[in-house]
This record gives C-alpha cells, sequence and structure tokens, in this order.
C-alpha cells in the first residue's frame, strides 16, 4: 500500500491532539509541557527530510545544513520583522526562504559538486562556518549576536481556531497555531517527497548514490542530479529555518551551528537513510531524548548521582556513541530503506567484514 | 587570539613582517595538525574528523601532566623548561598516539570494509565523545595553561619594531625537525616505505606481505602523536584552552591539508603555512572576524580551480 492507514491515523491523532487538554499536562518536574514541543519536532523533522535529500537519497554528504536552515529563518525574519522595511506576509515570507535557501544551495553546489564526496563534506562545513560568520558580522542586516525580534505570526489564522476551540469547550494551548502551521507544511514535504521518490528524479537521486558512473553511462547528466538534490534538499531546510524563525518568535545566529548539522545528520542516519519513515521515526526519539527524556531523568535522579551525572551534560558522549554503534551494528537505521540496507551489507555477503 | 603586541611607531614593512612571523608560527601549528589528517587520509581515505578534538584533549591531558601531577615544578630554569617541554611533548604524544591507535582498532577497523560513510560518520561520532569528554574536564570556560607563561614571552629582539618571542622560536625550532624526521621516515624506514604501499595499492601491498591492518594502526599511531606534540605546543603558545579548540583548529587544519593536496605530506605543511599566514593577514590588515570566512573563500576558490589542492596530481579518480 502507498500510503497506510496508520499513516492517517498518526495524522489524524496529531490533528485532534491539542484540543485533547493533554498539551496542558506537564508530567514530572518538566518546566514546559510535551505539547509545546511538538511544533518544534515538525520543523526539525523538516529539516532532517531535506537532509535525508543529500545524504539519504543521493548519498552527498552535506555537513552544512544548518547553514540553510539558518539562511531560511534569517531571510523569513528579515522579510516579516517591523524594524527592517519589507513586513512581508507570513506565507510569502516562508516560500521566499525555502526558495532563497534553495537558490544558495544551487550556489553553492554549482562549483562544488564536481569534487569527491570528502570534499564536498569539508565544503559544506565550510560554508556552514562561513554562513554563521555572516550572521554574526553583517551588524546592520542581522543585528549581529543579538539577532532580530519579534518576527509577527499570521495571527489571522488563528480564527478558525478559536471558533474550533470555543464551539468544544476546550481551549488549545498557545501553541496552536504554529503547531498546525507546521504540521501541514511536514504533511506536506512528506507528500512532495514521497511522490519525488518513485519519479524519474528520484530514481536518478539514488542512481546517482549507487554509481556515478553507470548514471553517467545511462545519458543522465550528474550534476544536474546533484544540484536538483541539493536544491531540494537546502530549500527544505530553509522552509523547516522559516518554520523556526515563526514559530521561536526570534533568531540569533547561535543555533545555526555545526552541531546542529551534526545531531540532524544523527536523526537521519538513526532513523534509516533514505526512509522517509526512518527520518521522521530518528527525528522523534532523538529531539524527544534530548527534549522531553533526558530533563526529565535528570530531574527525578537523586542529587548524588546529579553531582556525577546528568544526561544533560553528557547527551554529546551518548550522540556520539549512538551514531558509532549505529554505524558499526545497523548503518542502515532503525526502519531501513530496502535499497539501503541491501547496499549497506553488500560487504557482509562477500565474506569482508567482521 | 593571536597577541598583537606592536609598538607603536611600527612602520609599515615592520607591522608585514610581524603578521608573517604570527602567521608562520601558528602555521606550523596548523601544519603539524594537517599532516595526521594527510597521513591518514593517504591510507584509508578517511577524514578522521575526530582529529582536532584529539588535539584539544593532548592539551587538557599536557596541562593535567603540569598542574596536577606536578611537572611544572621543573619549569624554572631554562635547562628546566627545555626538559619540561620535551617531557611534555613525549608524555603527550605517547598517549595521543595510543588514543588515536585505539580509534582505529576499535573503531575504524571493523568499518574498514563498509561504503565510505559510515567511517566518516563514526569519526563524528568520535568528535562528539571527545568533545565530550573535554567539557566534562574543562566545565564551559577556558583554562589557562600555566599560571605563568612556561615559556618566556619577552621580545627576543629587544627594544626593536618587529616582535619575536622564545615561543615563536620554540614552535619553529621544534615543528620543523619533526617534520623532517617524518619525510625522512615516510621516505626511508621500512614502516614508511610500508605505509606508501599501503596508500598506493592496499591489496597489492598485502598481497606482497604487508601487514596492511597493522600499517593502517601505526599510520593513526604517528599522526595521533603528532596530535600530541601540537597540543602542548598549542597550550603553550596560546596559552589558552578550551574544549571547542578542538573543532575550530581541526577545521583550519583540515582545510590546509584539502588546499596542499590531502595524501601529500610537503602539501600539508605547506597548506598549513598559508592558513596561518592568511589568518593573521586578515586579522592584522582587515579583522579578525572574518578571518574564517575568507579561509573557507580561499578553500572553495582552490578546490574549483586546482581541485587536487596545491600539490596533488591531477589523477583522476579510480573506477
Amino acid at each position: 500500500m502507498r500510503f497506510p492507514y496508520w499513516r492517517h491515523l498518526a495524522i489524524l491523532l496529531l490533528l485532534i491532539y491539542p484540543f485533547s487538554g493533554l498539551e496542558s499536562v506537564a508530567i514530572g518536574a518538566l518546566a514546559t509541557p510535551i505539547g509545546s514541543q511538538l511544533d518544534k519536532l515538525f520543523f526539525y523533522a523538516i529539516l532532517a527530510l531535506g537532509l535525508n535529500v543529500c545524504v539519504g537519497y543521493s548519498g552527498l554528504l552535506h555537513l552544512g545544513i544548518a547553514a540553510f536552515f539558518g539562511i531560511g529563518a534569517y531571510i523569513a525574519a528579515i522579510l516579516t520583522t517591523p524594524s527592517h522595511p519589507f513586513q512581508m506576509e507570513y506565507f510569502t515570507a516562508v516560500a521566499l526562504a525555502t526558495v532563497g535557501a534553495a537558490v544558495l544551495g544551487v550556489a553553492l553546489g554549482a562549483p562544488t559538486l564536481r569534487l569527491r564526496g570528502d570534499y564536498l563534506a569539508l565544503v559544506t562545513l565550510g560554508f556552514g562556518e562561513v554562513v554563521k560568520a555572516y550572521f554574526i558580522n553583517l551588524d546592520n542586516i542581522t543585528r549581529g549576536a543579538e539577532g532580530l525580534t519579534p518576527i509577527p505570526s499570521p495571527d489571522y489564522l488563528n480564527v478558525p481556531l478559536n471558533w474550533l476551540s470555543e464551539a468544544l469547550g476546550q481551549g488549545p494551548a498557545s501553541f496552536h497555531l504554529h503547531y498546525y502551521l507546521n504540521l501541514t507544511f511536514l504533511v506536506l514535504a512528506v507528500v512532495v517527497l514521497r511522490n519525488l521518490e518513485n519519479s524519474r528524479l528520484g530514481r536518478a537521486w539514488v542512481a546517482l548514490r549507487e554509481d556515478e558512473l553507470a548514471l553517467t553511462c545511462m545519458g543522465v547528466s550528474a550534476t544536474r542530479v546533484k544540484l536538483s538534490a541539493f536544491a531540494i534538499g537546502c530549500g527544505l531546510a530553509g522552509l523547516a529555518g522559516a518554520l523556526y524563525a515563526f514559530s521561536i518568535g526570534s533568531v540569533s545566529p547561535t543555533p545555526f551551528d555545526f552541531n546542529l548539522s551534526a545531531i540532524t545528520l544523527c536523526c537521519v542516519i538513526l532513523g534509516g537513510l533514505g526512509s522517509i519513515d526512518g527520518v521522521l521515526l530518528g527525528t522523534g526519539l532523538l529531539y524527544g531524548f534530548d527534549r522531553i527524556v533526558s530533563p526529565l531523568v535528570d530531574s527525578a535522579m537523586p542529587e548524588w548521582i546529579k553531582q556525577y551525572f546528568t544526561i544533560g551534560n553528557w547527551r554529546l558522549m551518548i550522540f556520539g556513541l549512538a551514531l558509532i554503534l549505529m554505524m558499526r551494528f545497523r548503518p542502515e537505521g532503525i526502519i531501513p530503506s530496502k535499497r539501503v540496507q541491501r547496499e549497506l551489507h553488500e560487504f557482509d555477503a562477500k565474506g569482508g567484514a567482521a | 587570539m593571536i597577541p598583537t603586541l606592536l609598538a607603536v611607531d611600527s612602520s609599515a614593512w615592520q607591522i608585514f613582517v610581524q603578521h608573517c612571523v604570527t602567521g608562520l608560527a601558528n602555521g606550523m601549528l596548523f601544519a603539524l595538525i594537517a599532516l595526521g589528517y594527510t597521513m591518514v587520509y593517504g591510507i584509508v581515505e578517511l577524514v578522521n574528523f575526530a582529529h582536532g578534538d584529539l588535539v584539544m584533549l593532548g592539551s587538557f591531558f599536557a596541562l593535567f601532566c603540569i598542574s596536577t601531577l606536578g611537572f611544572g615544578a621543573l619549569g624554572s630554569s631554562t635547562a628546566g623548561t627545555v626538559l619540561l617541554l620535551v617531557i611534555l611533548i613525549a608524555v603527550t604524544a605517547t598517549a595521543a598516539a595510543l588514543v588515536n591507535w585505539l580509534n582505529d582498532r576499535i573503531v575504524y577497523r571493523p568499518l574498514r570494509k563498509a561504503p565510505r560513510l559510515a567511517p566518516l560518520v563514526s569519526a563524528i561520532g568520535i568528535s562528539f565523545v571527545f568533545m565530550n569528554i573535554g567539557s566534562a574536564i574543562s566545565g564551559a570556560r577556558p583554562a589557562s595553561f600555566g599560571q605563568n607563561d612556561l615559556v618566556s614571552n619577552v621580545n627576543l629582539l629587544g627594544d626593536y619594531g618587529i616582535y619575536i618571542t622564545m615561543k615563536d622560536v620554540m614552535v619553529i625550532g621544534i615543528t620543523i625537525p619533526i617534520m623532517i624526521a617524518l619525510t625522512l621516515f615516510v621516505k626511508h624506514a621500512k614502516l614508511g616505505k610500508a605505509m606508501r604501499a599501503t596508500a598506493q595499492d592496499p591489496v597489492a601491498s598485502q598481497l606482497m606481505g604487508i601487514p596492511s591492518d597493522r600499517v593502517i594502526g601505526a599510520t593513526f599511531a604517528i599522526g595521533g602523536a603528532l596530535a600530541g606534540a601540537a597540543s602542548v605546543m598549542f597550550g603553550v603558545y596560546i596559552n589558552q584552552i578550551s574544549f571547542t579548540m578542538g573543532y575550530t583548529n581541526g577545521l583550519y587544519a583540515f582545510t590546509a591539508a584539502v588546499v596542499g593536496g590531502i595524501g601529500k605530506l610537503p602539501g600539508a605543511v605547506i597548506g598549513g603555512i598559508l592558513i596561518g599566514l592568511i589568518r593573521s593577514m586578515v586579522s592584522g590588515y582587515f579583522e579578525e572576524r572574518w578571518a574564517t570566512a575568507i579561509i573557507f573563500a580561499v578553500l572553495v576558490l582552490i578546490l574549483v580551480f586546482r581541485p587536487a589542492g596545491l600539490l596533488g596530481d591531477r589523477r583522476r579518480e579510480k573506477v
């Protein structure tokens, strides 16, 4: 089945969730209720899906995805914030942020995509640093380390939600507007990617990952395929960035660093390279662990352990070990794409790796 | 980061020479780290992302030796300081070599035949682990490398417009012999020849009876030792270490290796010096905050016009 019923079920559950009253239930000593984390989860999922297009489908190791996330966020912020002259509307800003990030992705890709894989990794990594330097140093546009704020929300969209919650007698918490917007964009992204996966372009991406030479011999331009993967991957990252800017209401340079790129890569690899379900699950698990499980466990731990060990302080260690162990024992991720799984285990069959 | 201690009335050329000296000393350190990247890349085609963080851990280890183990007591006289530096470098290099060898043995070796993404991602994982260990040791704030300067910061040229200190002399005086020794080793020693053979064709060299896994392990150990030596000098030279320094310096060093032509030992040295010079020139004549951006712009330009680096061969990728 192309779109099994449990996906509809998941979407339905997510749709009614804000009206269930569950979102205001705080578990334990958690300061923020779980529900208010979900809308952030959605744009991180879009970001991971974007990275998945580059790394998972096409096999281009992109280590600067956070830069494009940041570019999207800054474009959206600059176009809407009152202190800048544009003050555009929500959807225009989101669209322009997506397109802007995609164009910059192509601009970065065009000169560098003929490089070999590892060089590409380095250039994207370096590009991430350069972009961050711009965010910090272009004071009169980005306001430097201070960042841009406020980023106005499209409040007119609240009207139907408010009407609905009044009719149900169940008031959703304040996160509901961005919750629905982000969820909509996530569903859209998933639908588009699912269709792309089986299209001519999607198959070209996979062919690029598996054997670039064979792809070119079939008369497909490898450069074009790579550029399209970069454009769509970076564009999705830009979309995610714009949603981030609107959901958080402000942007500043610090979140868009290598850590974000690496953690997004963790999401993709943990869930399963090249598999949409996998990436969604990976994002959920990783951010769920980071934002919900680890503060919960930390707050529940007795003082004498906390002195020496909190998950919050050792999260990089945990992520690092997870990456190493995944690569060693299950490189295809939790929900692998069948094709990637076969590729990655090719060497087992030959009796290679122990 | 780079101390700018210029006399007020320096003339233009004195300022220029000053930036060259600072750039050279910094560049030598980058080169030493870059050698570790390039050796490992040359033999297993792996970008060892954890290498920069190994340098960071090395610096903390050296600091631990000085302050907690009391090695610092040696540094009271000139001869004592030299002895201290030698001991520190030897101990740290050994420890770093061991750690890097273990990395290879535990993490990379099982992935030798896996697709290239697998060891690369593992390397990022190791880098995370190292960074976390570093932050656990140091806390969020940077640590000072000993209360007083271990090596004097006094201008050797006296009251002259150019500022050259014992630290610059130390860095250049230690790195150059190491580099010469490394070049001779790779060229003439049996292990060095084995390393070159394995880099050239792992299967053929294995057929000739070269134990490739051991040779690769040795390469990691040597790269780690160079990182250890660099980390001691880094701590002494900059005098301030933090757990994030591995990432930045690793990135610079790897850029140096690529700029020079990855896999080539002289390339790494030239690349390192070039990066050091660019950095000090940008900081000196422009603004330091743009240094990273300009270095990466240079990197992209070099990769676009000479994808194999300055000294690399223009060989097509093997099919």
